[in-house]
């Protein structure tokens, strides 16, 4: 097996000469979206030599939204609607480091029954964002029975977060301080009934999708990255932990209340892209066992939001503050000059470091392994663009 | 109502459809009644009865109840109705309808959903119509610098090879459009067709994922074309016959999927390659290459291809049935006389219900085990796309001329000792003929 620095090498050598003999006959240069069914907000220009890709440029920035100038001209407690967006299935954990951050530069601690409330959101938002993912790697693959079952088994947790938060997907629940409200009446064993099923769910969908010897055949072996080129490119989450990594930011650094969890960083040392699939399959599974001692441990009593009054002033500084979401390390990245508004923020998202790997991925692979390769990446355009 | 024009008026209306009448039943009486008598009057016109059937005594036959029967049970026997209704297009038509509707609300059901609901009050009974008339009020678009006569011409041509085939499969004994000699290999011939009519609508399509479709298409049906012909030798070895009908007749003791297992799975297996079904559905993988070879098509000229292409899977799993399954053999369940005593009752009314000349009890027995059959292999075709992934091109293409072209080997070989071990074949112990 090649090293990163020859397949760098060796992509640098073909892209010069594509250029340079750009009338190959040989050679059919492919637009993978942004009207195709299998790419999202999103276009991979890809070269194919009969069916070998010899030539990947992923190209981002469909669906840029300007979140970080946005953020600028709006105080701490108005950024949280809007900076959701990026990711909306995942919006407890995008907002989760930012009340990390803001946290810290303002100087407040929340309450320990609010960090408890804030860490069982964002796990069932961990799992509504692998089940839609999963979805869709169903689908990608031409397994419609995965991409329903998911579908329809995500709008449970999705009705537990509207008993827990009040909306559907985008919560705006996590706030610097705590959590917006308190859990509801019968939350808990509402939400251990639900996470009992969907365990038990979960067991099947390993039964008809992961354990399928055709699926198997397809995703094992495909699409190396080693456990050096995987440090080297940066990647993060679940395609890091694929690589055999066991790089968690819930371990390496506990926030809030995860240094009082036990778990579990799950990782995998085949480094394919059946590994790529198969680690959020177990962090749902890790996820129900991380909800279950959150509601085992949370205190009964006390509140669960410090209150800051709306124009609240930060010290001058900066702070770097990040979280394990769906996708993997999530930073937010604050100046501020002692206003009420951030100065610069600047978001750092799993999507956009892990979709660097994809052309390293995808050249000398088949193009029928393409759909494969690129959403194992665990990759959500919208929130690369930001 | 905010549709109607300002100088609408309700007057007008209604006198622009009685005038609108009035031109048909003019058109009628004055041109297409008179045409339609001249031309009878110069064809040979056939006999009922011992009666030549003139117009007019085909409109008082159809009338007198005693005489109705005559007329239908000549009209099912002409070639005309067996290529477009019974064993022939209508009836194939018809079960791809149904498998359309099934395979929607089967899949619905492995999946946790209901499927189609609302066309036709009943579980959305009339959704295929539903999407058929939507097909057919869409427009057609036809790619700047396609080849327009292929492009236009494929669709045509994929329904018309799909009918062709199925015209050879044998429904019960003597019930078959076409009984040819060699039946088997026309059949094998007409499913050479297809990959060239991918090939051939994918290239006039002058578009890059088309074409990519269409030689998947071509790469796929090539590897597993030649299994599909090796899994059928040793039935006809077995048989000694290349006739669809005899080939089923042949089964009468037991069904050649008891001594072929192996071989009817090779069958099965290459029979949903050959259908373009998941697992197999590479010329049409969406998130790869969006619909493959079918990217460009549009309007009823999709619907014809969908319908071409379910036409195909009744005609496969039809050819599996005969093959594997003894055909229309099955026990005789239907009583000799439909109704008991009719034939000779005094009451001319149940006289007729007796179905007297229409009513064979042998063929209706096969007709009826040969559906169940059919069912049976075309529900199975359906589930597997409810249970796997799309394969790869290279595991495909290994799959097609490696592993299933050696397994179809090792039941030639067993048949063969069977035969030269004086068990079955000619003369053998358990022998059928």
């Amino acid at each position: 097996m090649s090293t990163l620095d020859d397949k760098i090498n060796e992509i640098n050598r073909l892209a010069i000469q594509i250029t340079k003999d750009n009338d190959d006959d040989r050679l059919m240069n492919l637009s993978i979206g942004p009207q195709h069914p299998g790419s999202g907000h999103f276009r991979i220009v890809i070269k194919v030599d009969g069916d070998y890709i010899v030539y990947a440029d992923p190209d981002i920035g469909y669906v840029h939204r300007g979140e970080e100038k946005m953020s600028e001209t709006r105080n701490f407690i108005q950024n949280i609607p809007h900076l959701e967006r990026p990711v909306i299935h995942d919006s407890t954990n995008i907002i989760y480091a930012y009340s990390l951050a803001i946290e810290e530069l303002i100087g407040i601690n929340p309450p320990r029954r609010g960090q408890f409330v804030r860490a069982i959101a964002a796990e069932l938002d961990r799992i509504v964002y692998t089940t839609y993912w999963l979805a869709i790697y169903g689908i990608f693959l031409g397994h419609s029975t995965m991409f329903m079952w998911p579908t329809g088994d995500r709008e449970l947790i999705i009705d537990l977060l509207e008993r827990l938060t009040g909306h559907r997907v985008t919560h705006a629940f996590s706030v610097p301080g705590g959590v917006r409200n308190d859990i509801p009446y019968n939350f808990k064993e509402k939400c251990l009934t639900q996470i009992n099923y969907f365990e038990k769910r979960l067991k099947e969908y390993e039964d008809i999708f992961y354990n399928n010897p055709l699926l198997r055949q397809r995703t094992e072996g495909v699409g190396i990255m080693s456990k050096e080129d995987a440090i080297k490119l940066g990647v993060t989450g679940s395609v890091l932990r694929a690589s055999g990594v066991p790089y968690d930011i819930r371990k390496v650094e506990p926030y809030d209340v995860y240094d009082e969890i036990d778990f579990k960083v799950q990782y995998m040392k085949s480094c394919d892209t059946f590994a790529r699939a198969y680690i959020p399959y177990l962090d749902m599974k890790e996820s129900c066992h991380i909800i279950r001692q959150l509601l085992d441990k949370m205190p009964d009593e006390g509140s669960v939001r410090e209150k800051i009054v709306g124009n609240v002033k930060a010290q001058p500084g900066e702070t770097y503050r990040r979280v394990e979401s769906g996708r993997g390390a999530l930073g937010y990245y604050i100046i501020s000059d002692g206003g009420t508004k951030p100065y610069r923020l600047k978001i750092s998202t799993g999507s956009f470091r892990n979709i660097l790997a994809l052309p390293f991925l995808l050249v000398g692979s088949k193009l029928g392994d393409m759909p494969a390769i690129y959403w194992a990446l665990n990759y959500w355009p919208i929130e690369a663009d930001r | 109502m905010g549709s109607l024009t300002p100088d609408f008026r309700f007057g007008n209306f209604v006198g622009s459809i009685v005038w609108l009448v009035f031109v048909i039943l003019a058109l009628v009486t004055l041109l297409i009644l008179p045409i339609i008598f001249f031309t009878l009057f110069y064809i040979p016109l056939p006999e009922v009865d011992g009666e030549v059937l003139t117009p007019y005594l085909f409109f008082s036959m159809m009338v007198d109840p005693s005489r109705t029967l005559p007329i239908v049970q000549f009209f099912v026997h002409t070639d005309l109705f067996r290529a477009a209704v019974f064993p022939g297009f209508g009836f194939a038509a018809l079960i791809a309808a149904a498998t359309i509707f099934v395979e929607r609300k089967l899949l619905a059901k492995m999946q946790l959903r209901v499927g189609p609901l609302y066309a036709g009050k009943v579980e959305g009974i009339f959704q295929l119509l539903a999407d058929g008339l939507k097909l057919l009020t869409k427009e057609i678009i036809v790619p700047s610098g396609a080849d327009k006569p292929i492009f236009w011409l494929a669709p045509i041509m994929y329904v018309s090879t799909a009918a062709a085939v199925v015209a050879l499969i044998p429904v019960a004994s003597g019930w078959v459009v076409a009984d040819v000699d060699v039946g088997l290999i026309a059949a094998f011939a007409i499913l050479g067709f297809f990959p060239l009519i991918a090939l051939l609508f994918s290239w006039a399509s002058n578009s890059k994922f088309p074409f990519i479709g269409g030689l998947r298409a071509l790469h796929q049906m090539i590897a597993f074309e030649i299994p599909f012909f090796l899994s059928a030798l040793p039935v006809v070895i077995m048989s000694s016959s290349l006739n669809l009908s005899d080939i089923a007749r042949s089964q009468n003791i037991f069904w050649n999927i008891f001594i072929l297992p192996i071989n009817a799975f090779v069958f099965f297996i290459s029979s949903l390659a050959e259908l373009e079904r998941i697992p197999f559905d590479l010329p049409e993988a969406e998130s790869e290459i969006v619909a493959g070879w079918l990217t460009e098509t549009t309007g009823m000229m999709y619907g014809l291809i969908q319908l071409g292409s379910y036409l195909k899977l009744y005609a496969l799993a039809g050819l599996f049935v005969v093959l594997f399954l003894g055909g229309w053999s099955g026990p005789q369940i239907f009583p000799p006389e439909l109704i008991p005593g009719a034939h000779d009752s005094n009451f001319p009314l149940l006289q007729m219900l007796a179905l007297d000349g229409l009513y064979n009890p042998v063929t209706v027995n096969g007709i009826f085990w040969f559906l169940i059959k059919i069912i049976v292999v075309i529900l199975l075709m359906l589930i597997v796309r409810g249970i796997n992934p799309r394969i790869r091109i290279d595991i495909l293409l290994h799959t097609g001329w490696y592993k299933l072209i050696v397994l179809t080997f090792i039941n030639l070989f067993v048949v063969l000792m069977l035969i030269y071990g004086g068990i079955i074949g000619p003369g053998g112990l358990i022998s059928t003929r």
